[in-house]
């Protein structure tokens, strides 16, 4: 792949920027080649969201007894939160894959050749949307299979992969910030519960109307990661809803906006240390 | 003769305290320990009250249902996260020097069992302070009280001896999932959200066989000043410290073994 790099065209408007694609391409696949041979992180990131999806519709059944509790089937309910799982576990990947590059040398020797630093987010980023769509597609059929409804129908299931994919590249950008930030796979790790308070403080377990404690609704409410989940959840218990979806399109890319900036910024600061 | 005087005793304390030592001075080593309940119970405690108005819900004060969860919960991640120190002790090679060191190795399971158990008071303590000033009710007496600590203690022990068990056979960090996974199956298929008669589907007949279903009801009892089945609970958990105390020391004798 070095290689590959190594000999990216030098000169040209046009050149550059197929080089710069050709880059973005060979980092892409090497992101995406290297999270499918770790086993462990593909099916931790797909066992863990199911396993929770499985435990919570059982163990909070008893919720769609509440007075306007949006659906009779809490598996539906319980599926937006999957997707949204699923993305932080894409945020940890994204950002222990660059801290071993820098912890194993592999980022040296990327600065060695005319790689541009958008073209390592951009390739870093391209295999955590491939790994969000995946996820997506898996839970998906896994929560129809038990029986999960979805009411925007089949073009409903392919914004649901489209939103998958974008969160998981949002929240990708932001492991790849913590990932560059720290160069180190365990701080990357360390981290990971503060951004799965992002989801407990969330209106993953119950809508906002029905959650009892007035500051905790509060909470939900200024807690974008609520907003990513509703977007979800409407594919699945409403249909369409317009402003749900413009919520979650928007946040996701507000995230996507905050965390390529903030990963940009990183890189910068790790190229001028090394 | 006090024990912590002998060889055995030393050893095991110094073990203990290197442990107790590296937590205090590496915040990062601490904090997600003791974060983690707290995320959980303000989590739960905080966002799903409301179910506890469904109907057949069984239980006084959901702050206080989910307080009992949480301290359970301490107790097993107390274990399981001296499991990963063991496993990295391994990985980095100290744990081969302590065997060097230790005539009898059994004070390196010892060892960790005290810093174990300290870490767990302490997640106790703070998730006590959070739980009890946003209105966990604790209406037990004494006697109710110190049946809940000693639930709780002998879990957290079972919880290390799995740990270690499983650490002093992979002998590397890789082993965390494999530590991690059971345990939290284990806490999660038990009545988290709700009391058991209102659990759907097949977590319904997990929780039936969940030897943490009974640590978690006593306790829920306990709290209340409404004890049952807590010498059940408290059997259950001797039971498991026994098993585990099985597994940890063929553990050990495994990594003995592998030198």
């Amino acid at each position: 792949m070095n290689g590959a790099i190594a000999t990216a065209p030098p000169a040209g408007i046009g050149a550059q920027r197929s080089g710069t694609l050709s880059q973005v391409g060979y980092l892409a696949q090497r992101s995406i080649v290297r999270t499918l041979r770790q086993p462990a992180i593909v099916i931790s990131s797909m066992i863990f969201p199911l396993f929770l999806l499985a435990v919570n519709s059982s163990g909070l059944a008893a919720a769609v007894n509440l007075p306007g509790f949006p659906t009779d089937s809490y598996l539906t309910f319980a599926l937006g939160l999957t997707f949204m799982q699923g993305a932080l576990f894409a945020t940890m990947g994204a950002g222990q894959s660059i801290a071993e590059d820098i912890q194993r040398g592999f980022f040296n020797r990327l600065q060695l050749t005319p790689l541009r630093g958008p073209a390592l987010i951009a390739g870093q980023l391209a295999g955590v949307a491939v790994q969000g769509a995946f996820q997506g597609l898996a839970y998906l059929l896994v929560g129809l299979a038990f029986g999960a409804h979805l009411e925007a129908g089949v073009a409903g299931a392919l914004v649901i992969l489209a939103l998958s994919m974008l969160v998981s590249v949002a929240f990708g950008s932001l492991g790849l910030t913590l990932g560059l930030r720290t160069g180190n796979g365990e701080a990357v790790q360390g981290a990971f519960p503060l951004l799965f308070v992002l989801l407990f403080l969330s209106s993953g377990a119950l809508p906002r109307d029905l959650i009892a404690n007035d500051w905790f609704e509060v909470v939900t409410t200024i807690n974008p990661v609520s907003y990513l989940v509703e977007a979800f959840r409407s594919l699945l218990i409403n249909g369409w809803d317009g402003e749900a979806l413009a919520l979650g399109f928007g946040f996701s890319l507000a995230i996507l906006a905050l965390g390529t900036f903030a990963a940009t910024a990183a890189l910068k600061t790790r190229m001028e240390r090394t | 003769m006090n024990p912590f005087e002998s060889r055995f005793g030393r050893s095991a304390l110094a073990i203990a305290w290197r442990q107790l030592h590296t937590m205090i001075t590496k915040p990062a080593f601490l904090l997600p320990s003791l974060l983690m309940p707290i995320f959980f119970f303000v989590a739960f405690a905080g966002g799903l009250s409301a179910v506890s108005a469904a109907p057949d819900f069984d239980y006084p004060d959901y702050t206080t249902f989910q307080y009992v969860f949480v301290l359970m919960q301490s107790a097993v991640f107390g274990g399981v996260f001296a499991g990963f120190s063991i496993a990295a002790d391994f990985e980095g090679g100290f744990a081969r020097r302590m065997m060097l060191a230790n005539r009898n190795r059994n004070a390196i399971i010892v060892g960790y069992a005290i810093a174990a158990l300290a870490r767990a008071i302490l997640v106790w303590a703070v998730v006590s302070v959070v739980a009890l000033s946003s209105g966990a009710e604790v209406l037990g007496g004494g006697v109710d009280l110190l049946g809940i600590a000693v639930i709780a203690v002998f879990l957290n022990i079972a919880a290390l001896l799995f740990a270690c068990g499983m650490a002093m056979r992979l002998r590397t960090m890789q082993a965390a999932p494999l530590i991690q996974l059971p345990a939290f199956l284990l806490l999660m298929t038990a009545p988290v959200y709700v009391p058991r008669p209102l659990i759907e589907g097949w977590v319904a007949t997990v929780s039936d066989f969940n030897p943490i279903t009974a640590m978690l009801e006593a306790g829920r009892s306990l709290i209340i000043g409404a004890p049952a089945d807590a010498l059940l609970a408290i059997a259950i958990a001797a039971g498991l410290i026994a098993a585990m105390a099985t597994w940890a020391w063929t553990g050990l004798r495994r990594a003995e073994a592998a030198g």
